[in-house]
């Protein structure tokens, strides 16, 4: 708003903000003060500061489990750089078309694109389930992955639509001149220009892929195949006793590192895609 | 012979026909060719397995044998007797009740205090957020049973000031409200959105209404809410939508079972349990279509009421 504040004002906006910071981080800062102390210590102080800096539960915590946290995050990782390949090819060939190409019935096939956004996972659950276990596909990466290279999220598609709908026809009808086909058009022309696009794509695909529970907990039984998440939840199921508490806490902490590190390196990118209104959170 | 005659005559009947489809295969060609990989995607993917589903939540199907058709049996059962579904939509709803206007209230109060402020805006932006782009992971759930267990981080506190508190995840009067503070926590989205909005409202409306003496509260019902309203409006369907589908930290805060007494079972939840618990497809599909017209419904109502509250600048040009 307009008015300048006072000084006065400003000092009191600041603390009354720095106070929710740390009201809001508090928890986050608890969890990393918890990993590193000894479990009979973190309940019975409510400070997130370690009196001591100890790896230990993070080396008791990565081998905790009957598999490694080794092999738990090669899975994470395979998943969704897979998830983001297939995101970015797929999605961004179906926005081409959509934004650019003539075809026959292109405008109810884009109404479908659109209606497909509204419909909720709870639909195709059941029957991909029943698909994917007939294809002999659960327990592999498969169920999680071919479907983002055939532009399932089509909340991409929509994004990917939008931004290319913005870069100039006359750059196309130029390269139509030169003698450009549309799959150069695509390749050499709109790809390079919409890398901010792309990058919020794969940031996204990215986080979502990394975090996603449900698609893992149906599709991957054996422990060998866990992701990170599915881990993280076998490790709560098998902790009855508090004696491992601490490792639990090292486990959680760390599987976040992933997305603070997007987050830290993607910021304005992230925080403009969510200010465009478009991204879910 | 005789078929080229044919094609001949038809050809003179209908001249172009082998020229339409050439031109024709000219004109989309290379659009379906990029359409491919959705296309396959549509019909396999989701097509089918909506139709299938539809199907399925007329039948009784548990993976093993074939799907036994019993026409309205699911549904009459779901809206007639079963007392674990009545539940699963009453701490849905109770949930996004709760848990929605929260967020948004806490969204729009701090992305005020945000608009006002000059320094730092970047950091503590960034901060507010950080919560919304974590909190759908299962370690922020994880983190969420150890706050709030029974000598979790909340009972530490609250027992420096002498309370000493339940363990509130396995107390059936307070698991629910741990979720939905959990939600609130992640009110950073919103707030990043209605920051953009308030962006857009042009300043000397409120020079003007100073001028004319309005208090900042009167600007704030006169001229803040009023323009803010597109953005309300989609901050709350959005964020509705998101409610009933909620799955993960209820699952994880109570170790799949949507426990204490059913107190966190989350519609999506009950689902997951009828399909992949008990192997109730049919019933599970049923559930399904029950989400989605509900979903359906409050979305129309939603859009259909907008436009007695929601008012959008640019209309009428």
């Amino acid at each position: 708003m307009n008015r300048k504040p006072t000084l006065r004002q400003e000092v009191f906006r600041h603390i009354l903000l720095a106070i929710a910071s740390i009201v809001m981080l508090y928890p986050l800062l608890w969890m990393i003060g918890s990993s590193f102390k000894p479990d009979e210590l973190i309940f019975s102080h409510p400070t997130a500061l370690p009196t001591s800096f100890d790896l230990s539960n993070y080396i008791h915590g990565w081998t905790a489990l009957r598999v490694s946290f080794t092999t738990f995050y090669k899975n994470s990782f395979i998943i969704a750089a897979l998830a983001v390949i297939g995101n970015l090819a797929a999605c961004s060939l179906t926005a081409f078309a959509f934004a650019r190409l003539d075809f026959r019935f292109k405008r109810v096939w884009f109404v479908l694109m659109l209606g497909t956004l509204m419909l909720p996972y709870h639909v195709t659950l059941v029957p991909q389930y029943v698909m994917f276990l007939h294809f002999g596909w659960v327990n592999s990466f498969l169920p999680l992955i071919v479907p983002k290279f055939l532009a399932v999220d089509a909340f991409f598609v929509f994004l990917m639509v939008q931004f290319f709908r913005g870069i100039p026809r006359e750059i196309d009808e130029a390269a139509i001149m030169d003698g450009c086909g549309p799959w150069r058009i695509y390749w050499k022309i709109m790809l390079p220009l919409s890398t901010p696009v792309l990058a919020t794509a794969a940031i996204f695909s990215f986080i979502w892929t990394y975090d996603d529970f449900l698609g893992p907990l149906i599709y991957l039984n054996d422990m060998r195949t866990y992701t990170v998440p599915l881990a993280l939840r076998a490790f709560v199921d098998s902790s009855g006793g508090e004696s491992l508490y601490g490792a639990l806490f090292a486990m959680s902490a760390l599987s976040l590192v992933p997305v603070f590190v997007v987050f830290l390196a993607f910021q304005r990118l992230i925080i403009r895609g969510v200010a465009l209104g478009a991204l879910k959170r | 012979m005789a078929t080229l005659t044919e094609t001949a005559g038809r050809r003179r009947a209908a001249p172009a026909l082998g020229d339409r489809i050439r031109r024709e295969l000219r004109r989309s060609g290379p659009g379906y060719l990029f359409l491919l990989p959705w296309l396959i995607g549509f019909f396999v993917l989701t097509l089918g397995p909506t139709l299938a589903s539809l199907y399925l939540s007329f039948t009784n199907y548990d993976l093993l044998t074939t799907p036994r058709w019993t026409g309205l049996g699911n549904y009459e059962y779901a809206f007639t007797q079963d007392e674990r579904l009545g539940n699963a939509l009453r701490v849905t709803f109770t949930y996004v009740l709760w848990s929605v206007p929260l967020k948004l209230a806490a969204a729009l109060g701090l992305a005020m205090v945000l608009d006002r402020s000059v320094r730092a805006v970047g950091i503590y932006r960034a901060t507010f957020y950080l919560p919304s782009l974590l909190g759908a992971s299962v370690a922020i759930a994880v983190l969420w049973r150890q706050i709030f267990g029974g000598e979790g981080l909340v009972n530490q506190l609250l027992a420096t000031v002498g309370i000493h508190g339940p363990a509130w995840v396995s107390h059936p009067s307070y698991a629910l409200s741990t979720l939905v503070i959990l939600a609130v926590w992640q009110f950073g989205s919103p707030m990043i959105i209605f920051l953009a909005g308030l962006r857009q409202i042009p300043q000397d409306l409120y020079e003007a209404a100073s001028m004319e003496g309005a208090s900042g509260w009167r600007q704030f019902w006169k001229i803040t809410l009023p323009l803010l309203a597109p953005v309300i409006f989609f901050n709350l369907v959005l964020q509705t939508i998101e409610g009933f589908k909620a799955f993960t930290q209820a699952f994880i805060v109570s170790g799949g079972t949507g426990g204490p007494i059913d107190s966190t079972l989350f519609y999506s939840l009950y689902l997951y349990q009828e399909a992949f618990a008990n192997f109730r497809m049919g019933y599970a599909s049923a559930l399904a279509w029950i989400l989605l017209v509900i979903i359906a419904v409050f979305t129309a109502v939603a859009f259909g009421t907008s436009k007695y509250w929601v008012y959008y600048e640019d209309e009428g040009r």
